[in-house]
């Protein structure tokens, strides 16, 4: 039995870092814009194609083709900015969360659409020559690729927080989430760092996509559930905390993980418990400042 | 005439328009068009009372929609006339509303959007997962299933909501609501009692939710539980609410009738889901470019030839 649960727990990990870092994302998008992308998840399941399509067709290694689908996620992220949420963050901040509510949630409806007409509906993963080999650590096992997801998300979440601590991009960010209107008088230009940011976002969301892509699978429907889960680990870790929001969510990873034992399918329904709990006791995270 | 004579004669007029449509066509194509304009104007309506009038952006509608109709289906078979069925249906979610609005209207802002949400989700995975088999219809009433029976249901649901709307806006508790929709503080000051009055516009908001769920499932031959509580019914509705006019009585109808149309005619003249595609390209225009809703927007219009007049 308690091999099992330690065999559990460290697939919970594995999947728990990646709840971390679609929350990243999502949190750094929030925490800076103040805007809520509903339609985050479907950048999720965005960058895990593009990974498929560079895998089959170009024989790029999933995780080589990382940079590349950052990048590319990151021009999606700017383009969708400019046409459709520059508007919107001009706004007072209650109008915005409403009004970027709705605007995304219309970016989420037509989304499935294209990716059943251009991925077909079909259950897709990505699987390099080495998905099946795994090393093993005293009588347990973890599979090669959960591991290296695991570095990786931990690298991609440094690189972050180093990039918002010691830049002065990073810095003009950091005052923007503070105070946008304090950031605009001394001089840092708003719309450029919502730009940037929203890029970024939506860059760590098709990163932690192509992972996703190798450790579970991907359909055109299953956007809606990644932003679900990030909103989760975000309100868990309080917001805009980046490595509250990654050990909250290998926290959530390990209980979803650990329940599938005792409780079945009703698994998934008891992080969403702990969650509501949560937001009823502390209400500014588990890792917040009151 | 004052303008309130006009509006009772134009409601008047419209419901008796209403009534007559199945006397006119019996083609289920048709009716099932009105029908669902009829059951999104009820959903609607609903969520306007606490999202429109409160000013609370709740997205568990479909929970205490999905409960009201669980519930609804549930005593339906147990050979109780259908009405008793649906009040049931509509009590349900009423105590749902209770017992949920207590620890939800302590959450503020973005924590109340997110919990809303998470909240309806548990609710979906619980009873997906506990009634994995779809529910249908009784057979006697399958049997003799009539479109024009059905009609005349979402009618009066539809009807009902909307007074109750009226009635709630025009109402002190309708004031009220209002008041802390625009300042929740100033509002408490003023000696609003803020939490009962959510509490309030949650459980109306709840029970006209819980009586167009018990009519859906009078309306549909088969459903499966994890269907009524998908989150689509709540977005639905926000997103009629939004483009139609939040807060507004006639917006409602308005978006209902615009979003059933829409969708009905690309899904008749574009295969596959593509209709998806145009309508949420539509939406996020409007929301963009006319963010007080179609209301508003005639409301623009009607000013403009005013002001020519009396310029004139």
């Amino acid at each position: 039995m308690l091999n099992l649960l330690v065999q559990s727990s460290i697939n919970g990990i594995s999947i728990g870092t990646l709840y971390g870092l679609v929350a990243v994302g999502l949190s750094l998008i929030f925490g800076v814009m103040k805007v809520l992308n509903v339609a985050y998840g479907e950048f999720v399941v965005l960058g895990g194609y593009i990974s498929f399509w560079l895998l089959t067709f170009f024989h790029i290694d999933p995780f080589l083709s990382i940079p590349l689908v950052a990048i590319l996620l990151f021009i999606v992220g700017s383009i969708l900015y400019k046409t459709i949420l520059a508007n919107v963050s001009s706004m007072q901040e209650d109008l915005r969360l409403k009004n970027s509510l709705l605007i995304t949630f219309g970016l989420s409806l037509m989304t499935p659409q294209i990716f059943t007409a251009v991925w077909t509906a079909d259950v897709r993963s990505i699987t390099p020559a080495y998905s099946g080999t795994s090393l093993a650590i005293f009588d347990y096992r973890i599979g090669f690729i959960p591991l290296l997801s695991i570095i990786t998300c931990l690298i991609i979440v440094f690189a972050l927080q180093l990039f918002l601590n010691k830049t002065y991009f990073g810095k003009s960010v950091v005052a923007t989430s503070q105070s946008w209107k304090g950031a605009r008088i001394v001089g840092i230009n708003v719309d450029r760092t919502y730009l940037i940011t929203f890029g970024i976002g939506l860059a760590i969301a098709g990163i932690a996509g192509v992972m996703i892509g190798l450790i579970q699978s991907l359909t055109p429907v299953v956007g809606m559930h990644w932003t679900l889960k990030a909103l989760i680990v975000v309100v868990l870790a309080g917001m805009g905390n980046l490595w509250g929001a990654l050990i909250a969510g290998i926290i959530l990873g390990i209980a979803e993980a650990v329940g599938v034992i005792y409780m079945g399918q009703y698994a998934s329904v008891i992080g969403l418990v702990f969650f509501l709990l949560i937001l009823m006791f502390r209400p500014q995270g588990l890792f917040g400042k009151s | 005439m004052s303008k309130y004579k006009i509006y009772l004669l134009g409601a008047i007029a419209a419901v008796i328009i209403l009534a007559v449509v199945p006397v006119i066509t019996q083609r289920e194509g048709t009716l099932t068009w009105f029908i669902l304009t009829l059951l999104f104007i009820a959903l609607a309506q609903s969520w306007n009372i606490i999202g429109g009038f409160a000013g609370q952006i709740n997205l568990g509608h479909a929970a205490l929609f999905g409960f009201g109709a669980l519930v609804a289906r549930i005593i339906l078979p147990m050979g109780v006339p259908f009405v008793v069925a649906m009040l049931g249906g509509a009590l349900a979610a009423v105590v749902l509303a209770l017992i949920i609005g207590l620890p939800v209207f302590r959450l503020k802002g973005i924590y109340f959007v997110i919990g809303t949400l998470v909240l309806a989700e548990i609710m979906r995975n619980v009873f997906g997962n506990m009634f994995p088999n779809a529910f249908t219809l009784p057979m006697p009433m399958i049997a003799k299933y009539s479109m024009v029976n059905r009609y005349y249901v979402f009618l009066v649901v539809a009807i009902i909501a909307t007074l109750a709307c009226y009635l709630i806006r025009y109402s002190k508790l309708g004031l009220a609501l209002m008041a802390l929709r625009e300042e929740e503080d100033a509002a408490k000051t003023s000696g609003v009692n803020v939490a009962r009055c959510k509490l309030i516009a949650l459980v109306f908001s709840a029970f006209l939710a819980g009586l167009a769920g018990g009519a859906f499932v009078y309306y549909a031959v088969g459903i499966h539980a994890d269907y009524i509580f998908s989150p689509l019914w709540t977005f639905n509705s926000v997103v009629i609410v939004f483009v139609g006019g939040l807060g507004s009585i006639i917006g409602p109808i308005i978006g209902a009738a615009f979003f059933v149309l829409l969708q009905e005619f690309f899904i008749l003249f574009i295969p596959g889901g593509f209709h998806l595609i145009i309508f949420g390209l539509i939406f996020i225009l409007i929301v963009i470019f006319l963010p007080g809703g179609l209301i508003q927007f005639a409301d623009g219009i009607g000013n403009k030839i005013r002001m020519k007049y009396a310029a004139k």
